[in-house]
């Protein structure tokens, strides 16, 4: 049998009106990343909270760490590491006295305590802040002493809700490196996203939710797959010569499609796509711009949107797209 | 210790901190009561007690004691609010932790805010010309008579708080019952000189044996009952607000 660190069966929730479980089931494999993706609204955070036992559902069952969520929340506490959507530090304490609390309520002894505050504290580069109240801290920082109280613990599985919404991209990448770290560490981690690109570079499979049900789920590879995988996108300096791009860009096009301009409402015209299906189209591309000496302004691989996805997903467009 | 007391305390530590680097916190327990005191006694002390100020200041300092403690304990209640609001206590959730430990860190504490009121009111009393009229023990057993009461009344303020939507809300409703408890009492006149239906109103209110009690510890009087009476009603405080408190903070999600 698979080991499953995190299984949930048939999760309902209902606030007031909004539905916002409508019977999910999640899996995630020990040691491993789970993705879920989801727009604002989709459950996601529901989800967490049902899990992380801050929230009962009103149907269904779920355990972590092999233990029952709903029956013995105060063991799976004992397992579980949570950071959300807000980061949850104290803006009166400092960054040090911040996590020597969570470590005291996690029956550290003080001294213990202070070393666990001091270790984390380092390794997330908030030394020099330590001895500063948490109200001083930027955003980065926030999060990034909210994700260091979720792991005083040592926890077997983390929750983030949303890490990095709101980071600028180097955080980001910041934030990536820590959870790598805790899947070496041998961590498992179920991270909600609302970015396609951070579930793929991070999750070893993803779960797509939509308006509290999952509609996918899948390794990012096979998502790709059923979405369309990635497109390459050129601009030349001189827009005179797209139609010279578009020829270059024919020529590594996947099999079954054509290279276009971009003329999607809200683009800005004077660049053109092609999907791709591997990364070596990348460097195909560039050398053939380089020996026609074409200058261009933009080029990149881009993953679909999530808007994208649903697309594809659901089968239909968006509710602002057919207004 | 067992864990719910080691919890507590880490958590009480918490908030003492949190007050500390708040120093504009602790206006409500000791320049508010302060100017109060000022304000009655110079203001209306002459008109009440027939130009007596110094014999109304003996009477309306104990009593005064106990409405500033009622009083204090607002704050503990909106700052609870305020911190669910943000999402610190979904950290204390996710902890395995038992589920009162917040709520009785955070009352633990407002112990320094209680005692700050009775130093600072007793100090400045004196130096206004109050005098005590018993002794060091009875005086002693008077604050720590009121820092208890303290302690049970502000369970209301809490349960407030885990109801109330924002943390102005907590301070409306609290005023609401603690200005009437307070001023329809025996704590800035003589109960027999108001209307029959508001001596019925301040013979029922538990501010009234409060106050009998810290004055008799105070400046002299009978204090045997009054206790008695006092005590009743802070176990009563507890049996019924420290329940609906937990139930209300286990609901709010």
């Amino acid at each position: 049998m698979e080991d499953l660190v995190v299984r949930a069966e048939g999760l309902r929730k209902r606030f007031g009106t909004t539905q916002a479980l409508d019977g999910v089931d999640l899996a995630m494999r020990r040691g491993t990343v789970l993705g879920v993706l989801g727009p604002n609204g989709a459950g996601k955070t529901t989800a967490v909270r049902v899990l992380a036992t801050l929230l009962k559902p009103d149907e269904g069952r779920a355990t972590v760490a092999g233990i029952d969520v709903l029956k013995h929340p105060q063991e799976v506490r004992r397992k579980v590491g949570l950071t959300g959507q807000y980061a949850s530090v104290d803006e009166d304490l400092t960054g040090v006295q911040n996590l020597v609390l969570i470590g005291k309520l996690l029956d550290l002894s003080r001294k213990d305590a202070r070393r666990r505050a001091d270790e984390l504290l380092e390794w997330f580069d908030l030394t020099d802040a330590a001895q500063r109240p948490a109200k001083t801290y930027s955003g980065g920082m926030r999060r990034r002493l909210d994700l260091a109280a979720s792991l005083v613990g040592r926890p077997e599985v983390i929750f983030l809700d949303e890490p990095t919404t709101g980071l600028d991209p180097a955080k980001r990448e910041d934030m990536w490196g820590v959870v790598r770290t805790q899947v070496a560490r041998g961590a498992s981690v179920l991270l909600t996203t609302q970015y396609l690109e951070e579930a793929d570079a991070l999750a070893d499979e993803i779960v797509v939710v939509d308006h509290g049900k999952v509609i996918a789920h899948d390794t990012p590879d096979g998502l790709k797959r059923r979405v369309g995988g990635q497109t390459l996108r050129v601009r030349p300096s001189d827009p005179e010569r797209l139609p010279e791009v578009l020829h270059v860009l024919e020529a590594v096009a996947a099999p079954g499609t054509t290279a276009a301009k971009d003329e999607a409402a809200g683009s800005r015209p004077g660049s053109a796509s092609v999907p791709v299906t591997g990364d070596a189209a990348l460097a195909d591309v560039v050398i053939e711009l380089r020996g026609r000496n074409l200058e261009v302004t933009e080029l990149a691989l881009h993953l679909p949107s999530l808007d994208e996805v649903f697309h594809t997903l659901t089968g239909k467009k968006k509710a602002e797209e057919l207004v | 210790m067992t864990a719910i007391a080691k919890h507590s305390a880490a958590l009480a530590h918490r908030s003492l901190i949190k007050t500390l680097r708040t120093p504009e916190a602790l206006i409500d327990v000791t320049i508010q009561p302060v100017i109060f005191l000022l304000l009655f006694t110079y203001l209306f002390g002459g008109a009440i007690a027939g130009g007596d100020r110094h014999a109304y200041l003996q009477f309306l300092l104990p009593g005064m004691l106990a409405q500033s403690l009622a009083m204090g304990g607002v704050a503990l209640g909106q700052n609870l609010n305020a911190d669910i609001e943000k999402g610190v206590f979904d950290r204390f959730r996710s902890l395995p932790i038992s589920r009162s430990a917040p709520l009785v860190g955070a009352v633990l504490a407002d112990v320094i805010r209680y005692l700050t009121v009775c130093v600072v009111m007793l100090a400045f009393g004196t130096i206004m010309g109050f005098r005590i009229e018993t002794g060091a023990v009875p005086a002693l057993a008077a604050v720590a008579l009121s820092i208890g009461f303290g302690l049970c009344f502000c369970w209301i303020s809490v349960w407030v708080g885990m109801l109330a939507r924002t943390s102005g809300a907590v301070q409306g409703i609290m005023f609401l019952l603690v200005l009437p408890l307070t001023f329809g009492s025996n704590v800035f006149v003589e109960t027999d000189t108001l209307p029959g239906w508001l001596q019925a109103f301040v013979h029922v209110n538990p501010m009234t044996p409060l106050v009998e009690t810290i004055r008799g510890l105070l400046v002299g009087g009978p204090v045997a009952g009054h206790l008695l009476v006092t005590l009743l009603w802070m176990a009563g405080l507890l049996v019924v607000f420290v329940p609906l408190a937990l139930r209300a903070y286990a609901r709010r999600a």
